[in-house]
């Protein structure tokens, strides 16, 4: 399928730029005109990815984000989020509701609420390499109440 | 994110104001432990009516205080939940061990 629109930003682990983050990323995704509750699950679902590169890919180093977001014809927001960090060994147990290997400060519920919150989730991994997870999301077309459109 | 506390009468009222996510967490964690630690209250209300964003950090945040507030033998309340935290919530069954109350819309 052809998207009309991508953008690829990049920016250092630091907690700070969670925030940053969801921000960017839900700025770009307005241009589909989504509804505020829609943006808010991308808010949600940018957080726990760029969270989890933050904690669990890079533990003792701060080290490159990578996030990439298109825009496709058929109103669909595709948003990837990679790092190079120590990867996951087994992915499924790793997206298993309460799985976490981030001891008393993590629930292990970031996958769960990253599936629940968009349409659909795909991680990639390699251990020592890093890791991919790709999600989307399909915006609801409004046309009620919208002036010359 | 801004903490602000209220006791009255046994019940300590912990208001959460801003976003919550794991950048704002460690010292939110911090600063409820301290301040159930002091008051130590026979019930805790966690308010969120002034929170406008939380992530799974919330999750971890609100689980330690029921445990801590299970060994006090005292209850917790998460109360004037938004809707976004409440998805949230809801998302990952915490609705179904801890008493959530919804925001008016
Ligand atoms: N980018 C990543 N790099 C390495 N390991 C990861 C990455 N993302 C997730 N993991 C692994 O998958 C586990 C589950 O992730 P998930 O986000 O579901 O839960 P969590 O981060 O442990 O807790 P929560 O998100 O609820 O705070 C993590 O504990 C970690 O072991
Ligand atoms: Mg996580």
């Amino acid at each position: 399928m052809n998207y009309n629109n991508e953008m690829n930003l990049s920016f250092i682990s630091r907690s700070i730029n969670e925030s940053f983050a969801r921000a960017a990323v839900s700025a770009f995704a307005a241009q589909l005109d989504p509804t505020l509750e829609e943006l808010e699950d991308i808010k949600t679902a940018v957080s726990e990815a760029v969270t989890n590169c933050i904690v669990h890919a890079y533990p003792d180093r701060v080290d490159r984000i990578y996030i990439r977001a298109r825009l496709f014809e058929d109103n669909t927001i595709e948003i990837v989020i990679r790092d190079k960090g120590v990867g996951i060994s087994d992915i499924d147990k790793a997206r298993a509701p309460m799985f976490t290997t981030g001891g008393g400060e993590r629930s292990g519920m970031g996958f769960t609420i990253m599936e629940s919150f968009m349409d659909s989730l795909k991680v990639k991994s390699k251990q020592g390499r890093g890791t991919t997870v790709i999600m989307r999301k399909r915006i609801s077309m409004r046309y009620a109440g919208r002036i010359g459109a | 994110m801004k903490i602000i506390s209220t006791k009255r009468e046994g019940e300590l009222k912990i208001a959460f104001e801003g976003e919550l996510d794991h950048h704002a967490a460690r010292s939110a964690l911090s600063r409820i432990s301290q301040l159930i630690d002091i008051e130590l209250p026979r019930k805790l209300v966690l308010d969120l009516s002034s929170l406008s964003f939380m992530d799974s950090s919330g999750i971890a945040i609100i689980v330690h205080s029921y445990r801590r507030m299970n060994e006090l033998e005292g209850s917790l309340v998460i109360s004037n939940v938004p809707g976004q935290a409440y998805k949230v919530l809801s998302a990952a069954g915490i609705n179904r061990i801890i008493q959530v109350d919804k925001a008016l819309v």
